[in-house]
């Protein structure tokens, strides 16, 4: 039987009283949101936090998409569900509904949050690379008040980010531009497993152009969420076959998978490869309106 | 701790620990051994309850996360002695074999019929999916919930039949 190691429990009633709490308890205090990666962690004794301040209460602050002009909000309590089924959402970011298709599955959709993954920031889970791929902005709070960074700064590596402690993420900004596509491809075991190999892509066109494009892989190796040398050779290009090509073999160059259970170094690369081409190739055509 | 729920409409209150998991204090502290403790990774699903409406893992929920709110487990399926129709459904088309998957499986049908009276195959299976049964190939289960949708959708235009 996995049963997590004694801890105390508190239940926050605002952001501030989370905050509040976690600055009187230090750094032995965890928050807990949808549960579904640090209850797994806490039952193995990988975490063994003294304290848990459950946020779930706080949906009305936290639980949210808005679709704004040139920006959308999402709060870090929204659920992995929430993220699927938001029509609006996927009208303009169409990347979340492809990865959430394929994230865990529909129960543990139920509960787990968009904030608990990003935080959790495990090598193959998903929103990481999606939220790099299309440039997303990290509200972090704290006793001073809020700071902003990109996700490439949130996400230092494997089950790091730039919360500190007495910190809490509490909300994702993502810009949405005009003549904008994205896409996201994931190859897994069985439904509902982490990936062997996925990758997101996004680009804004400028007319017949690239004016902008980015591409992040997931379980292929660390600090991949955004693959740096993939925008340059993206910029300004019109889209093609060989562009794609040539991009995939960037995506694999830069993957540094481990062989384990779910495949060969050799498989996970030509996966990094094949499922950037496959994500920029429908980021595109969406951009362009075919897809 | 002093935690307390709504199971099945009832209220319950228990002194527990902090760190004891939904799916433990069911069965162990309650007795409500409907609820099944499988694979203890949010793998297998058989542990599925419902809190506040959703089916959720109770093996990866803690049951001071659903004091105050609203659990239902396979027991609040039947209601004075008539069995809910995805039950049935199990029953009429062998919707199990060894039945340690059955409590996850069917509160995951009872939630999807809510929502969708009229579910495909393929929408039966994608709600289903993280779930796992070893005995029927999963053949059985579809078809039972398939029975119980369009059972629910006869009675419902022919309520004095569904009541005789």
């Amino acid at each position: 039987m996995q049963v997590p190691a004694p801890f105390e429990y508190e239940r926050a009633t605002s952001v501030d009283h989370a905050i509040a709490l976690m600055e009187r308890l230090g750094s032995e205090a965890r928050i807990v949101a949808g549960g579904h990666s640090l209850l797994p962690m806490m039952k193995l004794r990988l975490a063994t936090p003294e304290y848990l301040i459950d946020i779930n209460d706080l949906s009305g602050e936290l639980e949210y998409i808005r679709i704004g002009d040139g920006e959308v909000r999402i709060g870090a309590l929204t659920r992995h569900r929430q993220l699927l089924e938001s029509d609006e959402l996927a009208a303009v970011l169409p990347i979340f509904r492809d990865a959430e298709r394929v994230i865990a599955d529909p129960v543990v959709r139920n509960r787990g949050t968009l904030g608990g993954s990003l935080c959790q920031a495990d090598p193959a889970e998903d929103l990481s690379a999606v939220c790099d791929t299309v440039a997303a902005q990290c509200v972090i709070r704290g006793g001073a008040g809020e700071r902003v960074v990109s996700m490439h700064e949130f996400h230092r590596g494997p089950y790091e980010t730039a919360v500190g402690d007495g910190e809490m993420l509490t909300e994702i900004r993502i810009p949405i531009r005009p003549h904008s596509g994205s896409a996201y491809h994931k190859v897994e075991r069985r439904a509902g497993d982490w990936a062997i190999a996925s990758a997101g892509a996004a680009v804004t066109m400028d007319g017949d152009t690239i004016a902008d494009g980015r591409v992040g892989l997931c379980a292929v190796g660390p600090n991949l969420t955004n693959v740096e040398p993939i925008s340059a050779a993206l910029r300004g290009q019109a889209p093609s076959e060989e562009l794609y090509a040539t991009v995939g073999q960037i995506a694999a160059d830069n993957a540094s998978p481990v062989a384990d259970t779910r495949g060969t170094v050799a498989y996970k690369t030509h996966l990094a490869k094949e499922l950037t081409i496959r994500s920029l190739r429908k980021a595109v055509a969406r951009a362009t309106g075919q897809g | 701790m002093d935690v307390t729920m709504h199971i099945n409409g009832e209220e319950v209150t228990r002194d527990i620990e902090p760190r004891t998991l939904l799916v433990h204090h069911l069965r162990d502290n309650l007795g409500m051994t409907g609820t099944h403790w499988g694979c203890d990774t949010s793998n297998c699903g058989t542990c599925v309850v419902w809190v506040d409406g959703e089916p959720v893992k109770s093996c990866t929920t803690l049951a001071a996360m659903a004091g105050g709110h609203d659990v239902r487990t396979v027991e609040g399926l039947e209601v004075d002695g008539v069995l809910d129709p995805v039950q049935e459904g199990f029953i009429q088309c062998h919707g199990l074999q060894c039945g340690f998957c059955t409590p996850g499986m069917m509160m995951t049908a009872r939630a999807l019929l809510d929502r969708n009276p009229d579910p495909t195959e393929a929408e039966i299976r994608e709600a289903i999916s993280g779930q796992i049964c070893r005995c029927t190939g999963y053949a059985t289960i579809i078809r039972s919930i398939l029975w119980a949708a369009a059972k629910e959708r006869q009675d419902a235009l022919d309520p004095a039949g569904s009541a005789s």
